[in-house]
């Protein structure tokens, strides 16, 4: 075991937390305020997946413009299913919200296998995106490399919204207390639209780099690794941005560690360590690393 | 005699809950190879597990998903010690001598199944109840994942992803349905005891029941138990039904499923569960038609497969907006017509035929007045 | 400016609001006292739109309310100071400040706004980046109002402005309202501090389980025997 293995393993580890982070922040923001886990979330994602392979092996348009028309194509979807199948529900229990948002991921689970059929499809992105660099020890292929620029990005600018923004603190504030910010005049249902199309947006972009990984599409292909990053949410505390951002580097990071230096009689149960991880976090701080406490809320 | 309602008459629960119901159980179990047996035996599964689940989910004010981590441990233990022994070394070579060589009896294999399912509910009750809301389900999603990843890795135990089969084949209509019966009737007993009224008042207000000296962590720790014990029975029942299982049958799709049939018989009662059970196994079975190409007036219609799970999610969506109580409510109306002897004593009272009289008299005056 | 007709508010089969009548005028300062319990911001509540009406009407500058989302009446300027301050914690003063300037697309309207709310609690103006939650409770009750100040509201619901604060800031609170009054603001003021309320206000009514029992102006309730007995002590 060499030092560049573990550093190429770092790098792998920060490259999948980055993935991460652009899911869990979709879960995080939209738990922050409506105090909603949407499992569709990762299925959203397949969904953008599955329009960028279309337009791209079908009707050969280029790669970009086909992430571009896929993000449109999911913030549409997104705030659909927001609207048909959360928003009724807005004054219910956590619990019945919850439901749907279980229902919804099997309905577009089900409809992608429906139209595409459930075997796995390969995914090839341009060789222009996966040709590789050697950077000192490492080899990062251009997609990995755009991935941290991407994610970089991605913070900053939601870094910029959160702070600079009326509609980014109208996010914060509804987060807080709904019913306060109904009063100082905000369009409660308008900021939960903005929040769940940046959440549908940044959900297929990171969609595209993990399939753009894994080489292959299949209809359950968001399922796993949107848990895992809300898993990344809530050991970072859900609801809190920085927290879910945290939270997706440490679980990256645990996870490609926990592949690439344990025996292989052990890195089977990856999945498994990531969620148990969890778990032991909320052992000793049931409201995850940087979140805080339920309730308070009217 | 003039506001009798048809369902306050003991002869008509006696009929409609019991009666019927007993006709229709016993004319399957005259033809057990038939398909619809094979239904009718699923709903008494699924019964099983979803009362269990309603524990938790309805009556404790804790939201579990893990219901499918149980199932699978009370399956792949009833299948280690009722499988033939040959067949345990080819498959389960790793398993210790002495249960290659146990044959147990099927009844003690589900309890055992259950039991173990309840050791592993109490030792991941500790995570559970430090949580809260959302994450203590998310911690019960967390179990089905390593429960699945054990039973994946442990090849020489399990056979691995591959699976186990050759089950015996005990789970059928007259096993099922009397440890379903059995179920019901202890679940409802814990909830009509001064313990379920104590986790009923732990739902609603746990500061508030606190206050009246209720040890929530020990309530916590215990429902989950029982809850997991009647899954892990359940679970042994399916692996005995299919007589093949593996641990992508009880994965995360399992465990929706059972929360899907507490919502559609409402969680809060025990009675749903039945109810829930019913619509959850037969409607897909009218919609199967569509999946591999109906055809409706003439035209044939493309095979879809996946459109019965499409529908059925668009159905649950439509409920949980239109009736979020579930279809039951919190009524028992079922369970308390089955367990209590003055349904079976009305056969025997005069007053109790006037009142099925009045009833179905008011029934036809209402409609009439409508 | 505000009209309230047989309004009727229920939470379940509970009625909290029971057919109540009454109204406030131009420039009008207006108190609405009564015991715990007795529907006062549960009225509130149903004005600004955030709890649905039963029956009865509410019109606001001649126009009906009664169905109009909580944002709207807002942008109306209709604007409530919720009971128990309800800042948001995380966010600083001046965010706070910006938040109740959310419907003002004037910038420097708002800062405007700022200015003013600065200038009658110099306090937040020190506060400006702290957190919200780091505020003592009289710093939070002033940042409140001036919170909802911001949207030059033309009339404000205040619901128990001086709940759980000292007797010192109390009385810093109310000469802020006097202030204000001064200046020609509409007040609607709901109160258990009843003294401090028939003090400041024109007007007032006295509200009992769900309905109105007893109203007129305040210099007249402030010397009635029974106000007396049952809100002020009975030894004034």
């Amino acid at each position: 075991m060499t030092a560049s293995y573990v550093l190429s393993m770092l790098v792998s580890g920060l490259k999948l937390g980055s993935i991460y982070a652009i899911v869990a922040i979709g879960y995080s923001i939209v738990y922050g305020i409506l105090r909603l886990i949407n499992f569709a979330h990762g299925d959203i994602m397949t969904v953008g997946v599955y329009l960028v392979l279309v337009l791209m092996n079908s009707l050969g348009v280029p790669v970009v413009a086909c992430i571009v028309i896929s993000v449109g194509f999911s913030v549409i979807v997104g705030l659909l299913i927001e609207r048909l199948a959360y928003r009724p529900l807005r004054d219910s229990t956590e619990e019945t919200t919850l439901i749907s948002s279980l229902a919804v991921s099997s309905l577009l689970q089900n409809l992608l296998q429906m139209v595409f059929g459930s075997q796995r499809k390969p995914f090839l992105l341009p060789n222009w995106l996966t040709q590789s660099h050697k950077l000192g020890a490492v080899s990062l292929s251009t997609i990995n490399i755009l991935t941290f620029i991407i994610t970089a990005v991605f913070l900053i600018a939601l870094y910029f919204i959160l702070t600079r923004t009326k509609i980014g603190m109208a996010m914060r504030a509804c987060s807080e207390n709904m019913n306060a910010a109904r009063l100082m005049g905000i369009n409660v249902n308008r900021v939960v639209m903005f929040a769940f199309a940046i959440g549908s947006g940044m959900a297929v972009i990171a969609g595209v780099l993990l399939a753009g990984e894994y080489k292959t599409i299949y209809p359950t292909l968001g399922f796993v690794p949107g848990l895992k990053a809300f898993c990344a949410a809530v050991v970072g505390g859900i609801g809190s941005t920085g927290g879910a951002v945290a939270g997706a580097f440490i679980i990256g990071l645990a996870e490609m560690l926990f592949a690439g230096l344990m025996p292989a009689s052990v890195t089977a149960y990856r999945d498994a360590f990531v969620f148990l991880l969890m778990v032991i976090v909320l052992l000793f701080r049931p409201n995850g690393l940087f979140g805080h406490a339920e309730g308070g809320r009217s | 005699m003039n506001n009798v309602k048809l369902r306050d008459s003991n002869l008509f629960r006696l009929i409609v809950f019991v009666l019927i119901p007993l006709v229709f159980l016993i004319s399957c179990g005259l033809k057990p190879k038939s398909y619809l047996t094979g239904i009718v035996v699923t709903i008494g599964i699924y019964v099983i597990l979803c009362a269990s689940l309603n524990l938790i989910n309805g009556f404790s004010g804790m939201f579990s998903m893990g219901h499918a981590a149980f199932m699978a441990i009370g399956a792949y233990l009833s299948a280690f010690l009722t499988l033939p022994s040959n067949v345990k070394e080819n498959m389960c070579s790793g398993l210790p001598d002495w249960l290659i060589h146990t044959q147990a009896p099927f009844a003690v294999a589900l309890i055992v199944g259950g039991l173990g399912a309840m050791l592993v509910a109490v030792l991941i009750a500790f995570p559970v109840v430090r949580t809260k809301g959302h994450y203590l389900s998310v911690v019960t999603l967390a179990l089905i994942v390593v429960v699945c990843a054990v039973v994946d890795n442990q090849e020489s135990w399990t056979n691995g992803s591959r699976g186990l089969n050759g089950i015996p084949a005990k789970s059928n209509i007259v096993s099922v349905y009397i440890v379903m019966v059995i179920t019901l009737f202890l679940l409802f007993r814990i909830i009509r005891s001064s313990y379920g009224r104590g986790l009923i008042a732990m739902r609603d207000d746990p500061v508030a029941a606190q206050t009246l000296g209720i040890n929530l962590v020990r309530k916590k720790i215990s429902c989950f138990a029982i809850s997991a014990f009647f899954a892990g029975v359940g679970g042994a029942l399916w692996g005995h039904y299919l007589t093949a299982i593996s641990s992508s049958g009880f994965y995360f799709t399992k465990s929706f499923d059972i929360v899907e049939i507490s919502i559609i018989g409402g969680m809060s009662s025990l009675s749903g569960s039945i109810l829930g059970a019913i619509f959850f196994t037969v409607i897909p079975e009218f919609l199967a038609p569509l999946e591999s190409g109906l055809k409706i007036a003439g035209v044939k219609l493309p095979a879809m497969f996946g459109l019965s799970n499409i529908i059925m999610a668009l159905l649950l969506i439509l409920l949980i907006i239109f009736r979020r109580q579930g279809l039951m409510g919190n009524s028992e109306i079922i369970l308390e017509s089955w367990f209590s002897k003055d349904t079976y004593l009305s056969l025997f009272k005069k007053e109790e035929y006037q009142k099925l009289a009045a009833g179905f008299k008011n029934l036809f005056a209402r409609k009439k007045k409508q | 400016m505000l009209k309230v007709e047989n309004l009727v508010v229920k939470y379940g089969s509970i009625t909290a609001v029971d057919q109540i009548s009454f109204e406030v005028g131009d420039n009008e300062t207006v108190a609405m006292i009564g015991a715990n319990g007795a529907g006062k911001s549960t009225t509130l509540k149903a004005i600004s739109g955030l709890h649905k009406i039963s029956a009865g009407r509410i019109f606001f500058d001649g126009k009906e309310i009664s169905k109009t989302g909580a944002d709207q009446i807002v942008r109306a300027g209709l604007v409530q100071v919720p009971e128990g301050r309800q800042i948001f914690n995380k966010l600083s003063v001046s965010e706070n400040l910006t938040m109740g300037a959310y419907i003002m697309k004037d910038k420097d309207a708002q800062e405007r706004n700022r200015e003013l709310a600065y200038t009658l609690f110099p306090i937040l103006k020190e506060r400006a980046r702290q957190a919200a939650g780091t505020l003592s409770g009289g710093e939070q009750q002033m940042l409140a109002i001036g919170r909802a100040l911001m949207s030059s509201p033309r009339m404000l619901l205040l619901d128990e402005p001086s709940m759980g604060l000292s007797p010192i800031m109390t009385q810093q609170v109310f000469a802020a309202l006097e202030q204000l009054k001064k200046e020609g603001m509409t007040i609607l003021l709901i109160e258990q501090n009843a003294y401090d309320a028939l003090e400041i206000s024109d007007r007032a009514y006295i509200m009992e389980t769900g309905r109105i029992t007893l109203e007129g102006s305040s210099a007249d309730l402030i010397a009635d025997e029974r106000v007396k007995n049952a809100y002020l002590g009975g030894e004034l």
